[in-house]
């Protein structure tokens, strides 16, 4: 292995370039995610989303040869998907999290089932920008090699921020999420607004799925998702409805997917599914670390039905 | 001052400013069967402070809505500036000119007030210049007469600068009709008098009208120059304040319906210690705490009444005396024993809750109202053998606590959500002062009931003490304290901050305790 050149710095290295490469879907689907829930709701079915979004992708790339045409048709998807969601919840005495449910097996058995067809062949793939250049050493030049997707998202996460402060449409957002009485009172359509913001939310999550099909792994199949989806909406709350936190936190689980690969190149084979469940363990000990059973959760959105 | 006005208004659309006068002219609303309102004509002058009085359900947020675009009437018009308008939306009313105060505030709690303000506005611009929107906020407020913190999340305000800034958005909106729906409930005596004087003082300068919803005499004699009364739906009377007393004015307002008499205060010597708290401190939900080290000790015989404005710990202090929330420190003592609140320590020491918002904190909305009166008893004989509940006894049982205490109810298998907010409170009560007791917590007990049903519940109250129970009873409402309690204690931030026996209380001195003084 050329790892081995490098020895145990290959570890964190390969960490490194595990949090960028493994943090990238996250990335997406949290900020997507993010953005629905800012609007007083909360889609649990983007994990359908991004699988639905990862076939589409991948099927895209494969028929026309432009893996950044199957990116936005991935997206599309998504935010049809986000439609569906919204639609259903603006009905009365509909509740968001059983229709995320519902969406995210329909979502996943949807896309195994139109994506049957696409298992077998090779679709291009998404290019990759090479910082390495200047090493000679294949480690190095193999973690540098950044994608594309990955540097949109990470402009995307100040971007948001931005937008939530700075902007209209953020602040109706927000004031939705908030108070929907208060935005009613100024005459703004609630159900008009969670549409969009969840139309939003699923666009990125459907980026998030074709960024597993397109770029890593890069191809397509039925185990392409490993629960990325449903992490994503844990990682939110984690990240305390801050677009910034969710980018910290998208390259933490991203990174902690990457130990178990890593400990293996230097030769620990021992407990390598233990190392390979790190993003659980994580996910599971984070959320009891920053749980309270007498402390309401801080900065939520007030209209999100976990925190009335 | 007008000056600074007339500079402002380069910004704003708006191009007239000044009060408007307002006439609703034989206003009528009916739903289904329900006569809301019926033929009401109310003139509210420019430049004046109207008053709207009545009680709850005679028809005064119904007037007011139809004022404000949220109902069509079904008769009669309403006049702005002497012009007869068809208000068609809430919309419509704000770009009139028309604005109005809600008692459930309306600003958004995670925003700061600025960014409310802004977002208040009906011309948001797509990408906001803070730089720009905090200067000509500030120059706005150069022109008022009180200010509040800009960049404070709204949900950290106190409920006086919450009240103060919706008073200002209004106003920053150019609303030159204000109403204000019951404007001081949530403030204490100084803080309403304060907004209240700057509120008359801006109406008389010509620059606002005002119409205040209230059921407070005092606030109507010092600051209304007229008074309209409601009643079932119709106006009974009304005209200048200053021909007016304020028992004519109850008059009109509860007719020649029967009230109930308080029984007397038994005088008594106070008797022993029954309900202590020594150093107890309880966090909020946020995990701040909310009541510091708060020692208080309740006799047999006696009303203790704690007064504070709402948000200075009495909900979480309440809680944990029921059980709804853990004390982090301190301790509590019942008949000398300790006491953690569990169910079996209540049946023990015979100690009942009545606590605010009953539907929420003390009732099961859905279970029936034989149901819900059984939950102190419903596993002890009669109501239970063994592991057999008997439902029989249940409904024997509230049918005599309904024919008692008067809870209007279509049957005892009725759902509890079903009943009006007074019966649900008289169905609460009679479950809990049914048996013998000897502590009473009861927290804001008559919030938002009608004459008739607060005269009620101060009587099972004050019988319940007359029979040798320890009340503690929590109010944001001094002038209820003041008629039922012994002796007062006022909370600021979680602390006792003052105490005396309620015939030496100084009223003064009190509202300066409760602002935190």
């Amino acid at each position: 292995m050329a790892d081995v050149g490098i020895g145990w710095w290959g570890v964190p290295l390969a960490v490194a370039a595990g949090a960028v490469r493994a943090g990238t879907p996250f990335l997406f689907v949290s900020l997507g995610e993010l953005l629905t829930e800012k609007s007083g709701r909360i889609n649990l079915g983007l994990e359908g989303t991004l699988v639905m979004g990862a076939m589409s992708g991948y099927g895209t790339a494969y028929l026309t040869g432009s893996p950044w045409l199957g990116v936005l048709v991935a997206g599309i998807t998504g935010s049809l998907f986000g439609a569906l969601h919204a639609g259903l919840c603006s009905l009365p005495r509909v509740n968001d999290i059983a229709v995320g449910i519902a969406l995210m097996l329909f979502g996943t058995g949807l896309a195994f089932y139109l994506g049957k067809p696409l298992i077998q062949p090779q679709a291009p793939t998404l290019p990759a920008l090479h910082l390495g250049w200047w090493s000679s050493i294949a480690a190095v030049r193999d973690a540098l090699k950044i994608n594309g997707l990955f540097i949109v998202g990470a402009l995307l996460a100040p971007a948001i921020v931005w937008l939530l402060r700075s902007t209209r449409w953020g602040m109706i957002v927000r004031m939705v999420g908030d108070s929907a009485d208060a935005a009613r009172a100024m005459g703004y359509s609630v159900d008009w607004v969670r549409l969009l913001a969840t139309m939003t939310g699923g666009f990125l999550a459907g980026i998030g799925g074709s960024f597993l099909s397109l770029y890593y792994p890069g191809s397509w199949s039925e185990g392409l998702s490993s629960g990325q989806g449903i992490t994503a909406v844990a990682l939110v709350i984690f990240a305390r409805w801050s677009p910034m936190n969710c980018f910290y936190a998208s390259l933490l689980f991203g990174g902690a997917g990457a130990l178990g690969p890593a400990l293996q190149s230097v030769g620990i084979h021992s407990g390598y599914y233990l190392f390979n469940a790190a993003p659980y363990f994580l996910t599971l000990f984070i959320m009891v670390l920053t749980s309270s059973s007498e402390h309401r959760l801080s900065g939520a959105p007030s209209e999100l039905s976990i925190t009335r | 001052m007008s000056q600074s006005i007339g500079a402002l208004s380069d910004h704003l659309p708006l191009p007239s400013e000044g009060a408007l006068a307002v006439e609703t002219y034989g206003i009528g609303k009916r739903f289904g069967d329900l006569i809301a309102l019926a033929n009401a004509s109310v003139k509210i002058a420019a430049g004046s402070v109207h008053a709207l009085l009545g009680e709850n359900g005679a028809g005064k947020s119904t007037l007011v809505k139809c004022i404000m675009g949220y109902y069509r009437p079904d008769d009669g018009s309403v006049m702005v500036d002497g012009h007869e308008v068809a208000i068609t939306t809430p919309r419509h009313a704000h770009a009139l000119g028309l604005g109005m105060v809600y008692q459930h505030f309306t600003l958004v709690p995670h925003m700061t007030v600025l960014e409310n303000m802004v977002m208040a506005r009906a011309d948001v611009p797509p990408v906001i210049n803070w730089r720009e929107e905090r200067k000509r906020f500030d120059e706005f407020l150069a022109t008022m007469p009180f200010t509040v913190p800009l960049d404070a999340p709204v949900s950290t305000l106190a409920a006086g600068e919450k009240q103060k800034a919706e008073i200002l958005k209004q106003l920053y909106l150019k609303s030159r009709f204000l109403i204000l729906d019951e404007p001081t409930s949530v403030l204490t005596p100084n803080e309403a008098d304060e907004i209240l004087g700057m509120i008359r003082d801006m109406a008389h300068a010509g620059r606002i009208t005002v119409l205040i919803i209230t059921h407070k005499f005092r606030e109507v004699m010092a600051f209304a120059d007229e008074v309209s009364v409601l009643r079932r739906g119709k106006l009974v009377g009304g005209g200048a304040v200053a021909g007016l007393t304020p028992d004519a004015m109850a008059r009109m307002m509860v007719g020649d319906q029967e009230i109930r008499g308080m029984d007397g205060r038994k005088a008594s010597a106070a008797g022993a210690v029954c309900l202590e708290m020594r150093n107890l401190e309880v966090d909020d939900d946020e995990g701040y705490k909310a009541v510091d080290g708060v020692s208080l000790a309740v006799r047999a015989g006696e009303i203790v009444g704690i007064a504070g404005v709402s948000g200075n710990g009495q909900s979480e202090l309440v809680q944990v005396l029921g059980g709804q929330r853990e004390a982090t420190a301190g301790e509590m003592r019942v008949h000398g024993e300790p006491y953690h609140a569990r169910r079996s320590e209540m049946l023990r020491h015979k100690v009942s809750m009545l606590p605010e918002e009953p539907l929420r904190n003390a009732c099961v909305g859905r279970m029936s109202v034989a149901d819900n009166m059984a939950f102190r008893r419903f596993d002890q004989p009669p109501y239970a053998s063994g592991p057999w509940l008997h439902h029989g006894a249940f409904r024997r049982a509230a049918r005599e606590l309904i024919a008692r205490y008067r809870v209007k109810t279509s049957s005892p298998d009725a759902p509890i959500a079903t009943l009006s907010g007074g019966n649900v409170q008289r169905a609460v009560l009679a479950r809990e002062l049914s048996g013998d007791v000897d502590v009473l917590v009861a927290a804001n007990p008559v919030f938002g009931l009608d004459f008739a049903a607060v005269a009620d519940i101060h009587a099972q109250i004050m019988a319940a003490r007359n029979r040798g129970a320890a009340v503690l009873l929590v109010s944001e409402d001094l002038d209820e304290l003041l008629e039922l309690a012994d002796r007062i204690v006022v909370i600021f931030n979680g602390k006792l901050v003052y105490e005396a026996p309620t015939h030496q209380a100084d009223l003064t001195e009190i509202g300066r305790r409760m602002a935190g003084h």
